[in-house]
């Protein structure tokens, strides 16, 4: 029996572009257990959101996977063909995408919308059954049973944010990943949704990977975290590690990035900009940017080190 | 100290509806043009910030109340006083990339104004002008002018529209959720920029936002709104640290914090669930603290210290106001 829901081996994506291909994401592994809360934060342009439609394969041109493996339990996703990775899709990885509460259908009830996710991966249900499953499914997510017979725009934006939730779990996946579920709604909704997102993964026993850039977020919900830059993991670690002892320069940063209600003049930007991916600066991609940077930083590229129970990529972690 | 001189824009018991919604509701506020604060307006999806925002810019006008500029009705100005008007508001809006024609160079956004309001004799002049708006919001021009939009960052795009606003020497910018768009990493920058143009320029900036922690970081006083009405307004310390209302109470709570104590998703459990109340006050189906006084009866906001202005039937020794606390002239 594996120990890990999901694998995540050496996984690169490259985008063709004129001048060259650039490659999104570069080498990355990480392994989740089942019922984990895993985080993928980062700046945008990162690949953190590359990382998650390339789990599920849903990779389009000029993009294009070029290397390393993803393991759903004893199953290798690069070995199935097209049709069982679409059967797989749902049912064992579900994805809320990023702004997925606008991925609705504006002209289908809710009831419809999850009908058509059953149906289409062979699990059509009678009228009567349907109906006690919608109900069983917006339950589920805190919705009350008149939302199945409304429409998108009948519906909030955490209203909506829950439904695409309840679709994501109707087959009952074992990994759930979640493309920055709450970014366009406000703080109090925000709460309500991510902690509809934590029963329900309870209640399934699903694994989460939540993929983001608030750090708050991140310290609350997840149970360890991977820090990408410029398309590669630079740091791996239980969240409590990251918040307390950040390894990695960048982690530090991004945790500042953070405005407090403490007390004033504490939120920090990062100086510059994160590097273009086809013209990555040599060396380690963060040195530029970077208040430690030294010499061997300009010239040799810091490998992710284990440092019992968590992993940083930096000379002087 | 009051001032003698008619308030910059003076919103007089705006309200605004769209059908039998009340998107804001007898709604006051003064800016002056001597005292240059940064007021933000904070309050979730629907509270009527943008409503708010869009009256002030003179794009929506009120359905009863007066919005006045230099102490004239709005719908009143002349031509060329509406001209100054639209010169001395300026707006900065939420995407920053919407705002931008993507068939044009980013120069296009900073040369229109010039010309529409002949702020320069000749093209060096002009040329001088853009460049040293660039400038004062941390860009450098020769990596910005005659560039497509699709080519900057959007932190870049966003500060170019504040180095647009500053080109017109406003005194108030009307800033909509100018950072929610933008990654965190340029947060912080660009609303430095922001407070540097208030320290530096004297510009009074009314931030609209959504995120209380950015709004305590830059702001002098807040402006809580809750379901087009204000719930609690006053000193951003006071309000912050102290908030005396539930919604603001709620809204620091529902923070995520970068914390190692993980209380964030296990006191949402025990909250009541959201649903519009009808007459009383309007927070009390998710109030912890609703009184049978609250479902019959609307708060007004009063004055509960000289700093801060709450409508709440938990504070009920105040006085009222026709002023904002810490936001007008009377300090």
């Amino acid at each position: 029996m594996n120990a890990f829901v999901l694998r995540v081996e050496g996984l690169r994506v490259s985008y063709d572009h004129p001048a060259g291909a650039v490659r999104a994401v570069d080498d990355v592994s990480f392994s989740l257990r089942p019922h984990e809360r895993f985080g993928l934060a980062g700046e945008s342009g990162s690949g953190k959101s590359t990382m998650a439609l390339a789990i599920l394969r849903l990779i389009r041109p000029p993009g294009h996977i070029d290397g390393g493996e993803v393991w759903l339990e004893d199953t290798r996703l690069s070995a199935l063909s097209d049709e069982a990775m679409r059967r797989l899709r749902l049912a064992g990885i579900a994805l809320v995408p990023q702004g997925s509460m606008n991925a609705l259908n504006p002209v289908v009830r809710i009831r419809g919308q999850i009908a058509d996710a059953l149906a289409d991966h062979d699990a059509p249900l009678s009228p009567r059954l349907l109906a006690a499953r919608v109900r069983d499914l917006l339950g589920q997510v805190g919705l009350p049973p008149p939302v199945a017979d409304m429409y998108p725009h009948e519906l909030s934006g955490g209203m909506k944010q829950r439904a695409c939730i309840a679709i994501a779990i109707c087959l009952r996946p074992k990994v759930i990943i979640a493309d920055e579920p709450t970014s366009a709604l406000d703080v109090v909704v925000q709460r309500q949704v991510m902690a509809t997102l934590a029963r329900v993964q309870q209640e399934l026993g699903a694994a989460v990977v939540l993929v983001g850039h608030d750090m708050g977020l991140m310290a609350q919900f997840v149970d360890r975290l991977g820090v990408m830059y410029a398309g590669r993991l630079v740091e791996i670690a239980p969240i409590a590690d990251i918040i307390t002892t950040p390894k990695h320069p960048y982690t530090q940063m991004l945790i500042a990035t953070l405005p407090s209600l403490e007390r004033k003049g504490m939120m920090q930007g990062i100086p510059g900009l994160a590097p273009l991916l086809r013209d990555l600066p040599p060396g380690c991609a963060f040195h530029p940017r970077c208040p430690m940077a030294a010499e061997r930083c300009r010239a040799e590229r810091p490998l992710l080190r284990d440092f019992g129970g968590r992993q940083a990529a930096c000379h002087f972690a | 100290m009051a001032t003698d001189t008619a308030a910059l824009v003076e919103l007089r018991g705006v309200t605004r509806t769209y059908g039998q919604v009340a998107a804001l509701e007898d709604f006051s506020l003064a800016i002056h043009a001597d005292q240059p604060r940064i007021i933000a307006i904070v309050g979730e999806s629907g509270s009527g910030k943008t409503t708010l925002a869009r009256v002030l810019l003179g794009l929506v006008a009120p359905t009863s109340g007066h919005v006045l500029y230099q102490g004239r009705d709005l719908h009143a100005l002349s031509g060329t006083e509406r001209r100054a008007f639209r010169r001395d508001i300026q707006a900065i809006f939420q995407d920053p990339y919407g705002v931008y024609n993507p068939f044009y160079r980013v120069d296009h956004v900073l040369t229109t104004p010039v010309a529409r309001f002949r702020l320069a004799k000749s093209r060096t002049e002009a040329r001088g002008l853009i460049a040293d708006a660039l400038r004062a919001v941390g860009l450098r021009p020769e990596e910005i002018l005659g560039r497509y939009p699709h080519q900057l960052s959007g932190g870049q795009r966003q500060r170019v529209m504040v180095a647009r606003a500053l080109l017109l020497r406003p005194h108030l910018i009307v800033a909509d959720e100018p950072v929610s768009m933008v990654d965190a990493s340029l947060r912080a920058t660009i609303l430095g920029s922001l407070r540097q143009l208030n320290q530096e320029r004297g510009i009074s900036i009314i931030y609209i936002t959504h995120d209380l922690a950015t709004a305590y970081q830059v702001a002098d006083s807040i402006i809580v709104l809750y379901r087009a009405a204000v719930a609690e307004a006053g000193d951003v310390e006071l309000v912050v640290k102290a908030p005396k209302h539930p919604y603001t109470q709620l809204l620091i709570a529902s923070i995520p914090q970068v914390s190692t104590e993980r209380t964030w998703l296990a006191d949402e459990a025990a909250k009541p669930q959201d649903q519009p109340g009808d007459g009383g006050c309007r927070f009390v189906a998710r109030c912890p603290h609703a009184m049978p006084l609250c479902r019959r009866s609307v708060p007004s906001l009063l004055r509960t210290e000289p700093r801060r202005d709450v409508a709440c039937h938990l504070y009920t020794g105040g006085v009222q106001q026709e002023t904002l606390a810490g936001v007008s002239a009377d300090r």
